[in-house]
């Protein structure tokens, strides 16, 4: 049966133009639907999903991730795709995004940023700008914004990359490589919030925005933090591609059998460690 | 003369990293060995090093399995042992000691007993825990070879000088130890347990971990947390062999929602966790309720509120899993009470979780976890789960309506349907919705099975004759132990006991075991909660409550005045 289709987003918003993006990423790598877990967390990002014909987990809010690694360790032949918003991957599942990075299991990470909580109608977002006036921060956003990129080279992700949601077929491409990539693979989307957000529109992006170097080297991860926190137009592309890395999976030696395939204990290792006691 | 003939209660004090546990870990095996029964508990401090902890070992006639308040026989390590446990030493109690390091705390009641003296002799410090243990087992009466042989297989690694060491050693703190009780006409309760080999020597944490494995368990996540952590160490020492996933959380939240992602990708998860811990993880379990996925949670208790007493005992959180998680749907609760509970506990939850897909819990404490006791080998089984899996066709729906509220439970790749499942509110597909038609049918959906899992919910145990008795002493968890003791020390037939290994829900034939009888609520909290359960469910006042909350466990002394003060009343 086919999904609802009666999408929960305003006309404009960058979610359609990432979620056309996401969807033929997944038909051009020919995922089958029934070996694709989507998950999320809540927003009205987290909403992406339900769009889609695969199997779901539309978790808690911030949660996607510790979701996400239980889905993966329980059964690693399934293909998992986190997508989620700004303030909940690095908001309320700000936690989380670090320590997801630290075990490195093979799952990719697409955030909606649109610097701004649009589910709950325009408060700052952990990426809003400083000055941004909202409902809430009436002199102004007056947090440094979070920089996810910043953070994900610091903690050695493997995998970092930025695209523009208005850019589908840039952010498309990215999100294949994203995918086929075996480990933890952060693509962090800029999308405008045509209703809350009246800073960072299309023409702000167009303006502030521009692809990486042709010459970037993505394995030079000093080179990519440079270019996550430097100053001037943002750089959209792959920043950090490093395949060197041990992913969580094999360095808990995780089977290819799922575990609801795991056969009872064996008798004579379960009397093995009763004898213990004797 | 000191004659122990049903009941001997020694007890072990020394600083935090002594090597306590070492001597104490010692004698049970010895003892378990020789036949004796054995009930052992620990009281400790949050610390690593330094301050006062106590261990205490009952030997009885008859099998016991709780914490005796009175002292036979102390052994001092150190001499805040002697300040820390001043209340629980009498007169009679004989007070082992070495005099040269308790110089202001000096009395006539002390033995001055050398271990140190005798593991230097012997070459080292280092073997002063051989010399205590061996003092004791030569006033017990243990053959010196059952010591010895012990040593032989303990350090066989270490080489031959080693095990000679410390047979010397063993040698010097037994002999002083029979000499001690012959000038002291001590007797003991001879070895009456059934022959030891069919018994096995174990703590609470072990035990609960065996269930654990028995049920399939296959995962585990979990953010450290006293005394819940015993469950994950002990299934991370089996990972490797029984194919346990084992993931250290970065908090209580992530392990709960990795959990449940587990769980619903097929995987049989627990958690464990203490109180505080649990605080954070509730909104996983109005997350398991609303995607009816299975979810065991170890809930091990400890004093609240907030930090607490981080290494005491108490029955305080009854409430908190009862209620935790916003909204309304279904859930167990159950309260092990021995270590043949604690062997079933997991399985039993795990039965229970699969087959109504829903959160349940196992409530321990730390008392329960850390005593130390045999089980009849028998007891142990490996035990077939109810397995709600199955595999998915193409128009798989998660939440499919039906009459018990219950949907087969697919997971993701297994099968041609998709598995959707969303903490918001859903249709049969798992797909957001807003109905309020569609609503309602998924309220009622996870409530429904409310009604079977109360009628199937375990019956408490009972202690005594319900026919005879006009007074019902209840209590859940941890208590059983103490109970069934006190009950037994009394001898009268006008007071029965019950003893709930399922606090919630209640069986609805409860309600008929409970009437016309005079009720007392036997429980380490403060204020009664499952006294106020019982109330509520069978609509009746129950005033009559025991009640402790300092972060110890009742003693059975003061356990049996409460019930004689209720006998004169």
């Amino acid at each position: 049966m086919a999904p609802a289709t009666d999408m929960a987003w305003c006309p404009g918003c960058g979610n359609l133009m990432l979620h056309h993006a996401v969807k033929s990423a997944l038909h051009e790598l020919h995922i089958e639907r029934k070996n694709l877990v989507m998950v999320s967390g809540i927003g009205q990002a987290a909403k992406s999903p339900q769009y889609i014909n695969a199997n779901m987990f539309n978790g808690l809010h911030g949660r996607a991730l510790p979701a996400a690694l239980g889905i993966k360790l329980s059964n690693r032949n399934l293909v998992v795709v986190v997508e989620s918003g700004d303030g909940d991957m690095y908001g309320e599942g700000g936690n989380h995004f670090i320590h997801a990075i630290r075990r490195n299991l093979d799952v990719t990470v697409i955030v909606h940023n649109n610097m701004v909580y649009g589910l709950t109608k325009g408060q700052a977002s952990p990426t809003s700008q400083r000055g941004m006036i909202t409902p809430v921060q009436l002199n102004g956003v007056l947090l440094e914004p979070f920089n996810p990129l910043a953070v994900a080279l610091a903690m050695n992700a493997p995998f970092v990359a930025r695209a523009y949601a208005a850019d589908v077929e840039e952010t498309k491409e990215m999100i294949k490589q994203a995918i086929t990539f075996r480990g933890f693979s952060l693509v962090d989307v800029f999308q405008p919030c045509v209703v809350f957000n009246k800073v960072n529109t299309y023409q702000w992006f167009k303006e502030n925005t521009c692809y990486l170097p042709k010459n970037h080297d993505t394995r030079d991860r000093i080179a990519a933090f440079g270019l996550a926190i430097g100053p001037g137009k943002l750089p959209l592309g792959i920043f950090y591609r490093n395949e060197e890395r041990d992913i969580y999976e094999d360095l808990l030696g995780i089977g290819n059998t799922p575990l609801y395939q795991k056969e009872a204990p064996d008798e004579k290792a379960f009397q093995a460690m009763i004898e213990a006691y004797r | 003369m000191f004659h122990y003939l049903h009941d001997l209660a020694m007890v072990f004090g020394g600083e935090a990293g002594q090597g306590l546990q070492t001597v104490t870990e010692t004698l049970l095996r010895i003892l378990k060995k020789g036949g004796y029964n054995l009930f052992s508990c620990t009281e400790y401090m949050s610390r690593i090093r330094g301050g006062c902890n106590t261990t205490e070992i009952r030997i009885t006639d008859k099998n016991r399995k709780a914490y005796l308040g009175r002292i036979d026989m102390l052994f001092a390590l150190s001499p805040l042992a002697v300040d820390h446990l001043e209340s629980r030493i009498s007169p009679e109690t004989l007070l082992f000691a070495e005099k040269e390091k308790f110089s202001g705390k000096w009395s006539e009641q002390c033995i001055d007993t050398p271990w140190t003296k005798f593991a230097h002799e012997t070459g080292s410090a280092v073997f002063t825990n051989t010399v205590a243990a061996g003092v004791v087992l030569g006033i017990i009466g243990t053959p010196l070879e059952s010591f010895t042989d012990y040593l032989r297989e303990q350090f066989a690694e270490k080489g031959d000088d080693i095990v000679s060491k410390n047979t010397v050693a063993a040698k010097l703190g037994y002999d002083f130890g029979r000499r001690t009780a012959l000038e002291k006409d001590i007797l003991l309760p001879p070895p009456t347990a059934r022959e030891s080999s069919s018994r096995l020597l174990m703590d609470g944490n072990a035990a609960l971990g065996i269930g654990a494995i028995a049920a399939g368990c296959n995962f585990i996540s979990t953010y450290p947390m006293s005394p819940g952590t015993g469950l994950l160490t002990f299934l991370a020492s089996k990972a490797k062999t029984f194919g346990v996933v084992v993931d250290q959380a970065e908090d209580e939240i992530a392990a709960i929602n990795a959990a449940l992602g587990a769980s619903y990708a097929g995987a049989r998860a627990v958690v464990t966790t203490s109180g505080g811990g649990f605080d954070l993880m509730q909104e996983g379990v109005s997350l398991a309720g609303m995607i009816e996925t299975p979810m065991v949670i170890h809930l091990a208790q400890r004093p609240g509120p907030a930090t607490g007493l981080p290494t005491r005992t108490e029955q305080g959180d009854l409430n908190l899993a009862l209620y935790a998680g916003h909204g309304d749907f279904a859930r167990a609760i159950l309260a092990p009470g021995t270590l043949e509970e604690l062997t079933e506990a997991m399985p039993h939850a795990f039965s229970l979780a699969n087959k109504f897909q829903i959160p349940v819990f196992v409530l321990t404490d730390q008392y329960l976890l850390d005593a130390i006791t045999t089980i009849d080998a028998a007891c142990i089984k490996q035990r077939p789960i109810a397995e709600s899996i199955i595999q998915t066709g193409a128009d798989y729906q998660r939440y499919a309506l039906s009459d018990d509220g219950l949907s087969p439970r697919g997971v993701p790749g297994y099968g041609e349907g998709v598995v959707r499942i969303d903490s918001d509110e859903h249709d049969e597909q798992g797909l957001i919705t807003e109905s309020f038609v569609m609503r309602h049918r998924m309220v009622e959906k996870r409530l429904r099975r409310k009604q079977l899992l109360r009628e199937t919910a375990l019956l408490p145990t009972i202690i005594g004759s319900l026919e005879e008795a006009d007074t019902l002493v209840i209590c859940w968890g941890s208590n059983r132990g103490l109970l069934e003791e006190v009950l037994d020390t009394l001898g009268n037939k006008k007071v029965a006991g019950l003893h709930f290994c399922q606090p919630y829900p209640l069986n609805p034939i409860v309600a008929t075991l409970l009437e016309n009888k005079k009720i007392v609520v036997v429980e380490n909290n403060a204020t009664g909660q499952l006294a106020d359960l019982l109330s509520l469910e069978t609509r009746s006042r129950i005033p009559g409550r025991i009640l402790k909350a300092t972060g110890e466990p009742f003693t059975v002394e003061e356990m049996v005045n409460e019930l004689n003060k209720l006998n004169h009343a």
